[in-house]
């Protein structure tokens, strides 16, 4: 680790590697503009550089932006500065050389001799590193490679369907909207007057109440956390399930969305991409294992122990999106489902297996988890969904 | 090494902070940008403001954020109780209308909310924006054009702009996701869990009189215990409060009265499940191993 990448004589000095750098960055999501940059050069201007850790250590809180940005931070320090990449590179498939050589156009001394092995006598910083770092941890950008054995879910989803589990998404969210709130505040229309504002205003006209100021229920929606289940048994509905999630987020910004088979991931970023496509092509990514088995107990309880925490309250509606075949213990289920309705929220589980005739809730974890649901539906296709919105007004 | 400065003077005010923090605050400090802290609560976020106010011995002005948070509450709001007040004895002694107008909304009347007097200080000013995840999102739109160009507009008084610019800390639980627009504003940092040795130094500092024996078992007990299966993981102050609790009740080695440690670890677990989960068994066990 202690090996600092060298670079070719020809490059542009210190201000093209920082630049270079912000590029490595900003093609492993970290969202950096010009202006970061500019305080980059700033910042290293008034610190020692020829200690790598301060130099490190500076960048750091003007690169990153969140825990997830501040854990990576440092993984990709060392592959651009630190020369980790260089032996990784035999790993990767010769196949998309071509492609990958164009997405790092930008560092500007890249070798061009990509099959080079780690011989070489430069050691040039590469995103190929990144790459295979992000891959480890599951990013997205990162595995191209990897999901090719998997299925692609852009060719379950077509833009007719989310365009119609946009209309139900967007009932879903009328429906959901709280009304109850006893503090009044502030609006044009309102449905009582305010008289300590209006008073206060009355002073400008002395004293009397040309302006009368009224105060009204605030509109409080209910925020919709989402988990999809998308193992194997739930291949043949997932396309519903994914262009609702989809429309969801769409329709309310705040909307919180993951996914989980054996594992429990984050899609609430890829889902808020304004193209439909490339937000799918995110999702196939990140749904990496996607028709694998299910362990639901495992994934509700990482969500109630870690994501839970930080998103769910009172005013959260958890919808969770499962058949309930699980194979693992009931334990992990119950525990979660007693923790995340603690927390106050409501708790609706959508079976698409519920529509069947003659389907009984008999499975273990079914069975376990009913007595703390408020809302237990059928939901095979977008008209179920849809069906939803007069008992989700009634929660 | 500037920074190495700033650490010692945060540590000559009891507060220990990691080299990665002090480097985060010293950066903020010289480009004069808010800095926003994320991390579990109890990891000593806000403690931070206060050291880093007295240090630079200048006043510390906190925000606590709520929802619901606006304007009024947190830059200026007139007294208009006064000012009715006011305008009544006027007209008792036969004053000008301009001449009451004139008085009743000069800076007598202005009631200053922390994000006015912050900009108003001789001397920068800490400003503490405390769990700023909690305020609504329009009030954290408009505390970005307050950070931005640091000046007020009061419509019958003017613009005020900023006599020193404060030293804006920013601290979030992570109960929501911050705007980007407020993240780009701002330097990061993620304040963790202190490690072992900063986690006894901390110890040493607050409780200068405790048996280093003692100390080292007390930190690699709650440390041991942070990695268990909790509901609400002891932060730095639970762990200051164990300690004392433990001294109180004239303990020198933890593994020693089963029953005294259980009842200190009242200070460390904060939810019923977690009482019920640790038992007396459990507990001897992780104290065995610290010990």
């Amino acid at each position: 680790m202690s090996r600092i990448s060298k670079f070719a004589a020809r490059d542009n000095g210190p201000s093209a590697r920082i630049v270079g750098f912000f590029s490595h960055l900003r093609f492993n999501n970290l969202k950096l503009g010009v202006s970061e940059v500019e305080t980059a050069l700033t910042i290293l201007g008034r610190i020692n550089l020829s200690d790598p850790f301060e130099v490190r250590r500076s960048l750091k809180p003007l690169c990153v932006g969140n825990l997830d940005e501040s854990r990576r931070f440092e993984d990709l320090f060392d592959s651009y500065w630190m020369d980790t990449g260089r032996v990784k590179r035999k790993v990767i498939p010769n196949g998309n050389v071509a492609s990958e050589e164009k997405k790092v156009s930008e560092i500007g001394d890249k070798a061009s001799d990509n099959s080079e092995s780690s011989s070489g006598a430069q050691n040039e910083p590469d995103e190929e590193t990144a790459i295979l770092n992000d891959q480890r941890e599951g990013e997205l950008v990162a595995v191209e490679e990897a999901s090719k054995m998997h299925k692609d879910l852009r060719e379950f989803v077509t833009n007719q369907e989310i365009d119609d589990a946009m209309e139900v998404a967007i009932r879903i969210g009328k429906a959901l909207r709280d009304k109850r709130s006893r503090r009044l505040v502030n609006s044009k229309k309102g449905q009582a007057l305010d008289f300590r504002k209006t008073i206060r205003r009355s002073l400008s006209t002395g004293g009397d109440p040309f302006k009368l100021i009224n105060k009204s229920k605030p509109d409080r929606p209910k925020r919709i956390v989402a988990l999809c289940d998308v193992s194997g048994s739930m291949n043949v509905y997932s396309k519903i399930f994914l262009a609702f999630l989809s429309a969801l987020m769409r329709n309310d910004k705040n909307t919180d969305a993951y996914l989980f088979h054996t594992e429990l991931v984050r899609v609430t970023d890829a889902l808020k991409d304004e193209n439909t496509g490339r937000s799918m092509e995110k999702l196939s990514l990140l749904a990496n294992g996607f028709g694998g088995g299910s362990r639901i107990g495992h994934s509700i309880k990482k969500f109630s122990k870690t994501y839970a925490r930080r998103f769910v309250n009172s005013r959260s509606v958890v919808m969770i999106l499962s058949d309930g075949y699980d194979s693992n213990n009931v334990n992990d289920l119950v525990k979660a489902l007693t923790n995340l309705k603690k927390r106050g929220c409501k708790i609706i589980w959508l079976n698409p297996l519920k529509g069947w005739k003659d389907y009984a809730p008999v499975t273990a974890s079914m069975a376990a988890s009913l007595p703390y649901l408020d809302l237990f539906s059928a939901a095979n296709t977008l008209n179920d969904l849809a069906a939803l919105d007069e008992e989700l007004e009634k929660l | 090494m500037e920074w190495k400065d700033l650490q010692a003077a945060l540590a000559e005010q009891s507060y220990i902070a990691s080299d990665e923090l002090v480097v985060a605050i010293q950066l903020a400090l010289s480009l004069e940008r808010p800095l926003l802290l994320e991390g579990s609560a109890g990891v000593g976020k806000t403690e931070l403001a206060r050291a880093l106010s007295q240090t630079r011995s200048t006043k510390l002005i906190r925000l606590q954020c709520y929802e619901g948070l606006d304007a009024a509450q947190s830059i200026y709001e007139w007294n208009y109780q006064r000012q009715l007040i006011s305008i009544r004895a006027a007209a008792d002694d036969g004053i000008s209308r301009e001449q009451i107008e004139k008085h009743v909304f000069s800076k007598d009347f202005l009631l200053e909310r922390p994000l006015l007097m912050s900009i108003t200080q001789k001397r920068s000013p800490v400003l503490l924006i405390d769990e700023i995840d909690r305020a609504d999102e329009e009030f954290e739109a408009f505390l970005l054009e307050i950070l931005s160009d640091y000046q007020v507009s009061i419509p019958e008084l003017g613009t005020i702009d900023s006599v020193t610019k404060p030293i804006v800390i920013l601290t979030s639980n992570g109960t929501r996701d911050l705007s980007d627009a407020l993240r780009r504003r701002c330097l990061y940092s993620y304040v963790e869990y202190p490690d072992r040795t900063t986690e006894i130094e901390i110890l040493k500092v607050r409780q200068p009189t405790i048996d280093l024996l003692l100390a080292s078992q007390i930190i690699d007990f709650v440390q041991k215990l942070r990695k268990e299966d909790l509901e609400k993981t002891p932060g730095i102050a639970e762990m200051l409060d164990f300690s004392a609790a433990l001294i109180g009740l004239g303990v020198n080695d933890l593994s020693h009265d089963p029953e005294i440690l259980q009842s200190a670890m009242t200070t460390l677990l904060k939810t019923k499940t977690d009482q019920w989960n640790i038992t007396t068994e459990v507990a001897q066990r992780i104290a065995g191993q610290a010990a």
